[in-house]
């Protein structure tokens, strides 16, 4: 039944010829849905359909998800500055890169993520964090939860429970944030801490935060139940029916186009390319023999490639011929460890087989790696 | 939907009210005068400095993250301009004219005010004040024909977009009957243009947009309007095309195997090949599969493959050796580090398995998964992928029979590994029965490695392979 009124609005939106379609009954303000998948691409790529899509003047909606473990940057934010890129690959732990601004955060189960879509005009972030607060504290009324002038919402005035950020098109907004629930605070620890030094760059940075799970203040509180008071108080605020409407972010027939959506959030050119210029300028202290090597490195990244790389090494450390191809190969090459890898091993079949050599050759691109 | 009506209207309005004054007839003039020399890149267009409008929330300032257009490049209204942030909010600026961009007004990273000009965009006067509506458009002349032929007023209404997706098929828009409004010519004209021409229906367009068909189906038959207007006899004229060549450097991975096989040209090859008879091999293996499962590890062909390949260089070491750069000297390697080339989502990765001449089966297969794994998660190390002294490359996995591998330097040999096919061969008493072949292709150096040795190198691989139980015998 509600498949049919779908295609009705479909066909409809059709002849005014609009790219945006509506989607269910156009009678009621809101909508509330939720996603049946975990997969942090798939979700990111809702978010851009009904953007993209969804004529939000007259219905505004409301999108509950949940991701499998994720880290997931801001727009313009650099992955290398903002998390530990070797233990996410460690970990099998996906990278993601949002389209609206602010810091990075750490997804997982227990961690429940809302967005409100609404047109541009009706763009308002205050109200929406104090929907949620509401709804906290009808859910459990001796919780202290507020929210902050930063657009956090802060439990026991000190330990931050939820980040937000926003996506602002011609005609239609989101504005999304975290609600930690039961997340993995020691993962969560671990994985947005940066190892790597010496980068400098615009890019945003994240502000760190000390952070709570709001069942540690409450056992009792599960995300079902979380997801259940928002969508009760977004329903009543809206004045909407209180029923959770689930989508299948693979479904290309509900969505079309979602899968290309999808693979693009995927892409490196998007994940890691889309990060804003940034420089590498660090020492790496190798040791070699009896003695350790300070070696100078100097490297710029656009689009996640690297623009132009200087190392300082010793003198006839390597044979000059040898050192300028490794600039070269590596100039234009995805500052990436397993392309990096690939490039500095082959190099090694084409150069004298000496053992000495190698070792230094080994030594020194291992290093390098460990930037990446 | 009205909505959308209204506020391009209104838009529309706004723009003629501030520049209808620029265009009167002696613009027209001029721009009449320029259609004759068919060029686009000089035009007396309006500039127009393009303000950044409000974000919303009290806020007057952002910071400019990144541009999606750059000064020169021509935009629509509603294409993207750049990217800017305020506040954890990322903001896409969209363009509301049609034009030329002319200058942008920050760099990134520069704090951008609300209010004031963001870029300036020279709106083209030949296509009129108003985006989205009637665009003026004369039919292609060629060169010599300007002097010969006057414009006779011909009219051609139809909006950018559209005009552009009649460029893209090389369709004359005086030749395409137009269905809107005054004779505008429309998307779906043009569509309907192109099936005429090729009688075939075309594939909706990749957007979003879906064509109703409701309007076709009235219109289409009508006769045209405008009597000046011919329709055209359908010739038979192939579809334009239109897709363009994309060319992009060469990094990473190609680059990699750009200089691997670039070196590998130095080497002159010679080819061997032969077939091998597996069917003992496919029957132990369905043997030993399972006890490799119950000790947690996938049993293929390839290590068995591996194995027989080290206890041959241990006959023939000198498949086993390396040739220095000036042919002087050949260094017989201890070690058997056998490559075993890989697929992956970037491309041909060759790991190889240490020391095979100390590992048993089980040991090379236990590695062979570790290796596997890294690789297809773009994680294998410096150490994995150095080091090689003899390939192997199954490409049997893929498909094909016979291949002609390319050496990888240092080596000397490589072999290369068909499918296995069931076949029908004769056994010693002359009766057919099934066998499982499966043909190898082997090259190497032939300026160290001479035919005979390869073709004895092969047969003693073979035989290990073909009667596995005579591996036991040379096993160390």
């Amino acid at each position: 039944m509600v498949l049919q009124s779908l295609k009705n609005c479909l066909w409809l939106s059709c002849v005014l010829r609009t790219p945006k379609a509506c989607f269910w009954s156009t009678a009621s303000g809101g909508l509330i849905i939720q996603s049946v998948s975990n997969d942090v691409y798939q979700n990111l790529a809702v978010e851009d359909w009904i953007h993209d899509h969804m004529d939000l003047e007259k219905q505004q909606v409301l999108f509950l998800w949940r991701n499998s473990p994720a880290v997931v940057v801001g727009r313009h934010q650099n992955p290398w500055q903002e998390c530990n890129l070797r233990l996410l690959r460690q970990k099998n732990i996906k990278l993601a890169r949002r389209r609206s601004g602010g810091g990075t955060v750490y997804h997982d189960l227990g961690n429940i993520n809302l967005t409100f879509f609404t047109s541009r005009k009706k763009y308002e972030r205050m109200a929406n964090l104090k929907l949620i607060v509401k709804a906290l504290k009808a859910l459990r009324p001796q919780l202290d939860v507020h929210v902050t002038d930063r657009y956090d919402i802060l439990l026991d005035r000190q330990y931050k429970i939820s980040g937000t950020a926003a996506k602002l098109g011609r005609t239609s907004a989101y504005h999304h944030c975290t609600l930690l629930c039961n997340a993995d605070k020691f993962v969560l620890s671990s994985v947005l801490k940066s190892p790597y030094k010496g980068l400098k760059s615009n890019a945003t940075p994240s502000v760190p935060a000390s952070v709570k799970n709001l069942f540690e203040e409450d056992p009792s509180l599960t995300s079902e139940m979380l997801l259940d008071a928002i969508a009760k108080e977004y329903a009543m605020q809206h004045q909407i029916d209180h029923h959770i409407n689930l989508i299948n972010p693979a479904d290309e027939t509900l969505l079309p186009g979602i899968s290309n959506k999808t693979k693009e959030l995927q892409t490196w050119e998007w994940v890691y390319g889309k990060t804003p210029k940034f420089s590498v300028s660090t020492c790496l202290n190798m040791a070699y023999k009896d003695s350790v090597l300070d070696v100078k490195v100097n490297m710029d990244v656009k689009h996640g490639r690297i623009e132009g790389c200087h190392i300082d090494l010793p003198e006839q450390w390597l044979p000059p011929g040898l050192y300028s191809e490794l600039v070269k190969s590596l100039t234009g090459s995805k500052f990436c460890p397993n392309e990096t890898t690939s490039l500095v091993t082959t190099l090694l079949r084409v150069c004298p087989q000496d053992d000495e050599l190698h070792s230094r050759w080994s030594l020194l691109c291992e290093n390098m790696i460990m930037l990446m | 939907v009205c909505i959308h009506r209204v506020r391009s209207c209104s838009s529309i309005h706004f723009i003629k009210s501030k520049y209808v004054c620029v265009f009167d007839k002696s613009a027209l003039k001029f721009s009449h005068q320029q259609r004759l020399f068919r060029t686009s890149a000089v035009s007396c267009g309006q500039i127009v400095q393009f303000k950044l409008s409000d974000i919303g929330e009290g806020i007057t300032e952002v910071t400019v993250k990144e541009w999606y257009i750059k000064e020169g490049d021509s935009v629509s209204q509603f294409d993207s301009i750049c990217e800017v942030q305020s506040d954890k909010a990322s903001v896409t600026i969209t363009s509301r004219y049609d034009g030329v961009i002319r200058k942008l007004h920050y760099s990134i990273d520069d704090i951008a005010f609300v209010g004031k000009p963001l870029v300036d965009i020279e709106i083209d006067a030949s296509k009129g004040v108003a985006p989205e509506e009637d665009v003026v458009e004369t039919p292609p002349m060629s060169h010599e024909e300007h002097t010969h032929q006057e414009i006779k007023g011909h009219k051609t209404l139809a909006t950018p977009a559209v005009r552009r997706l009649a460029m893209e098929n090389n369709i004359k828009l005086s030749e395409v009957i137009g269905t809107g409004k005054d004779n505008r010519i429309l998307k779906e004209d043009i569509l309907n243009y192109l099936a005429k021409q090729t009688g075939a229906i075309l594939p909706p367009s990749p957007k979003a947009e879906i064509v109703p068909p409701l309007r076709k189906t009235e219109t289409v038959p009508a006769a045209p309007k405008d009597k000046a207007r011919k329709i055209p006899v359908p010739v038979s004229r192939p579809i334009a095309f239109s897709g363009k060549d994309k060319t992009e450097p060469v990094t990473g991975f190609q680059k990699a195997m750009v200089k691997t096989m670039s070196a590998a040209l130095k080497i002159p090859h010679f080819g061997y090949c032969d077939e091998i008879d597996l069917t003992q091999l496919v029957q132990l293996r369905e043997e030993l599969k399972p006890l490799a499962e119950l000790r947690g590890v996938k049993l293929s062909f390839m290590p068995f493959f591996i194995k027989a390949a080290s206890l041959g260089l241990l006959q023939y070491p000198i498949l086993n050796a390396s040739l220095d750069e000036n042919c002087q000297n050949v260094t017989y390697k201890a070690s058997h580090n056998i490559g075993v080339a890989m697929d992956t989502e970037q491309g041909l990765i060759v790991p190889n398995v240490k020391n095979v001449q100390v590992c048993s089966v089980f040991d090379i297969a236990v590695e062979l998964n570790r290796l596997q794994s890294l690789g297809s998660a773009g994680q294998l190390g410096t150490s994995d992928l150095t080091g090689g002294t003899f390939t192997l490359s199954n490409i049997g996995t893929i498909g094909g029979t016979y291949a002609k591998p390319v050496i990888l330097p240092p080596e000397v040999a490589i072999g290369a590994l068909g499918k296995i096919q069931v076949l029908p061969r004769f056994n010693g008493k002359g009766e057919v029965f099934k066998a499982q072949i499966m043909n190898v292709s082997w090259s190497a150096d032939h300026r160290i490695i001479d035919g005979a040795t390869m073709a004895r190198f092969s047969n003693l691989w073979k035989s290990y392979l073909e009667n596995p139980a005579s591996m036991l015998l040379d096993l160390k």
